[in-house]
């Protein structure tokens, strides 16, 4: 079975049951939208479908093969963008993007950086220390690695946060493209996702007391 | 071998356990303790270097065992909460910690007491006490630790991992502690030996022991029976448990 | 090799010389720690020697414990090491290669700070040269064991305190040994034996540190 696929996922935060026997699918093309009211666990969900957290119970499978084994290649096909930018406030953006390109073996050069880091309206900025930039201009360069890193399954927390319009719009249509191509996304949004983004399936994650 | 233990991983059937052992461990405590301090106290015989004061052992020698001894308990629940994700082992881990460190500080407290007729001051670096201090320290670092974190589950990993860290530095710190002590010997003080314990003192000795391991485990269960039920407060088995007793329980 | 190189040991490197002055903190501490003792006890050279190396090695143990927070806090706080825990990179040795640097920005001034020091306190030539050994097997020591605890806490507001009081009973073998070996030089006597047990225990946390210093991280991480 190819995409990913969670079953029988239970998560337990300080004590609380945030949620029991969750299952879902992503395949080839899908745009997962999930939805819920502030500490669902939409968060802590995406946390353990990346891998960064243990499920209490239940296990998470990419193409065959479950993420938390040691033989998993999942971080290869993986992009994660959480809600901190991971960018650290003292390194200019294309240093901060090219140390992360290292580590994630993806080969780029300079050149392209600074292709991608136009491509998302941030020409003049490039080598400004990032604590410089604005929320939502440190949120595009965060978005950069998008671009940078081929990847089939691209798990987002609320990545339309701090963008204006002109960024809203950018992100969908990398979605739709992103899907046409035959990629996945998982993704969480307090706004609803436009039609620019494709076709989409939304998952809602309730509030357990 | 160990598929009996499985079970305990729930919570409900830890606390069954517990419920089931305790009367056991009062007994215990009651029948042993109640024999080995009298026998201790009042009809052991005297030293006859130290006279009456030797009695001391009879409750610096088992706090002193049972300090290293809970410790060692402590790193033990936190490997099985390690390794199996247990969230019960966390919970004895944190239930034991705050007895062994109250039990440290008792041999402390005995130990220094002990020496101020031995060595005419009320504290005194020798290997051993110096060991224990340290200890009480260990002990300290890990409860701070597990009080620090909002979810418990977490603060029991983190502090197991303390406890791990801890219980391999135990032996390291002892032995270092000891040599350190050989170093510094001043000629005016003379090293304490452990007294040579003769018949009729061990006895009594030993049973104050196993009733001070009693005591401990007593003590522990009851904490780890609380730690259950106010983690586990929103199970159903929990309210359950409370309604039958009367009590009524109101969301967190 | 080249993740580990730029993705890691360039990385933090370049962030280093970019806080100089947050590196110099823990340098200037253990500078005024150390003067504090002559100014405390007086100034007289024989206690001063007497006092020395415990002094010299306690104030290195706490100035390693203000220093050491650096460690994994920022890339905590602003998401990088999530990133790093999802490259694919093996994890021990990016923690590793991270310690290895922090060791050289943090402790590598600290030896060179070490003949000031010792001349504060009127240590002999043979004395200094004991304590410099012991303080080149002893701060990678303090630097990965330390590591656990700074992992541990890395999420934790105010943690300092907290890393000092987890810290300290962990590293007394070392404060026992370290100021022996120079006691011992300063009564012109071998102190091979105590330099070979603290380079044990420093071979144990190579061996075991990054394990575990990787699961902490993941506990912070939840």
């Amino acid at each position: 079975m190819s995409g990913l696929s969670a079953s029988q996922l239970t998560c337990i935060k300080r004590d609380r049951v945030l949620f029991k026997a969750l299952s879902l699918q992503v395949s080839k093309g899908d745009l997962l939208y999930l939805r819920g009211p502030n500490g669902a666990g939409k968060t802590s969900l995406l946390r353990i479908l990346t891998g960064l957290s243990l499920p209490e119970e239940g296990d998470v499978v990419f193409d065959g093969v479950s993420i938390f084994s040691s033989h998993s290649n999942y971080t290869e096909k993986l992009v994660y963008l959480g809600h901190k930018s991971a960018l650290n406030p003292a390194l200019s953006a294309v240093e901060n993007l090219h140390f992360w390109a290292a580590q994630h073996r993806v080969s780029i050069k300079t050149a392209n950086l600074y292709e991608v880091l136009d491509t998302l309206g941030l020409v003049g900025l490039e080598e400004v220390p990032v604590k410089f930039l604005s929320a939502g201009q440190q949120r595009r360069v965060a978005l950069s690695r998008l671009w940078l890193k081929t990847a089939e399954l691209w798990v987002l927390d609320e990545p339309f946060t701090a963008l204006d319009v002109e960024g809203v719009s950018l992100l969908e249509k990398l979605f739709a493209n992103h899907c046409a191509a035959g990629g996945m996304i998982i993704t969480t949004s307090h706004q609803a996702l436009s039609s620019m983004a494709g076709k989409y399936r939304t998952y809602d994650l309730e509030y357990n007391l | 071998m160990w598929k009996w233990l499985h079970p305990y991983a729930k919570t409900e059937n830890a606390y069954a356990l517990c419920n089931t052992l305790l009367p056991w461990f009062w007994a215990g405590t009651c029948a042993f303790l109640s024999v080995g301090i009298v026998w201790g106290l009042v009809f052991a015989p005297q030293d006859y270097q130290q006279f009456e004061s030797v009695r001391i052992i009879y409750i610096h020698v088992p706090s002193a065992m049972l300090s290293m001894g809970a410790y060692v308990a402590m790193a033990v629940a936190a490997l099985v909460g390690i390794v199996w994700q247990w969230r019960t082992a966390f919970m004895t881990m944190i239930a034991i910690a705050p007895v062994g460190a109250v039990v440290t500080f008792v041999a402390l407290f005995t130990g220094a007491a002990w020496g101020k007729p031995m060595w005419g001051t009320w504290w005194i670096w020798d290997a051993r006490l110096t060991s224990e201090l340290i200890l009480l320290f260990l002990y300290i670092g890990i409860i701070a630790l597990y009080g620090v974190f909002d979810d418990k589950q977490q603060a029991g990993k983190a502090a197991g991992v303390m406890a791990l860290v801890g219980v391999v530095n135990v032996p390291i710190i002892h032995y270092s502690v000891v040599w350190w002590n050989t170093l510094h010997q001043g000629a005016s003080i003379s090293k304490v030996d452990k007294p040579d314990v003769a018949d009729p003192m061990l006895w009594p000795l030993l049973i104050c022991i196993i009733g001070f391991s009693f005591f401990i485990a007593a003590v522990s269960t009851v904490r780890l029976k609380s730690e259950i039920v106010r983690r586990e407060m929103h199970r159903p088995w929990v309210q359950k448990l409370a309604h039958n007793n009367g009590v009524t329980t109101d969301a967190v | 090799m080249s993740a580990f190189y730029t993705g890691v040991f360039k990385r933090d490197l370049t962030l280093a010389f970019r806080q100089k002055a947050e590196l110099l903190q823990p340098l200037m501490f253990l500078v005024l720690v150390v003067s504090l003792f002559p100014i405390g006890v007086g100034p007289a050279p024989e206690i001063l020697q007497v006092i020395g190396p415990g002094v010299i090695w306690v104030a290195a143990i706490l100035s390693s414990l203000m220093g050491m927070e650096r460690l994994f806090r920022d890339d905590f706080h602003d998401g990088s090491l999530e990133q790093l825990m999802l490259s694919g990179m093996n994890l021990n040795l990016v923690v590793a290669v991270k310690i290895f640097v922090h060791w050289l920005v943090s402790a590598v001034p600290l030896l060179i700070l070490s003949p000031l020091l010792a001349m504060f306190l009127h240590m002999t030539f043979d004395m200094y040269i004991a304590l410099l050994m012991t303080l080149l097997l002893g701060t990678p020591l303090i630097s990965m064991v330390g590591a656990i605890a700074v992992g541990l806490t890395v999420g934790v507001n105010r943690g300092g305190v907290l890393l000092a009081l987890l810290l300290i009973p962990v590293f007394i073998p070392l404060l026992i040994f370290a100021t022996s070996a120079v006691d011992s030089a300063a009564l012109q006597l071998p102190y091979l034996s105590q330099l070979a047990i603290i380079a044990a225990m420093l071979l144990l946390a190579v061996a075991f540190s990054p394990f575990a210093i990787t699961y902490s991280l993941k506990v912070s991480q939840n």
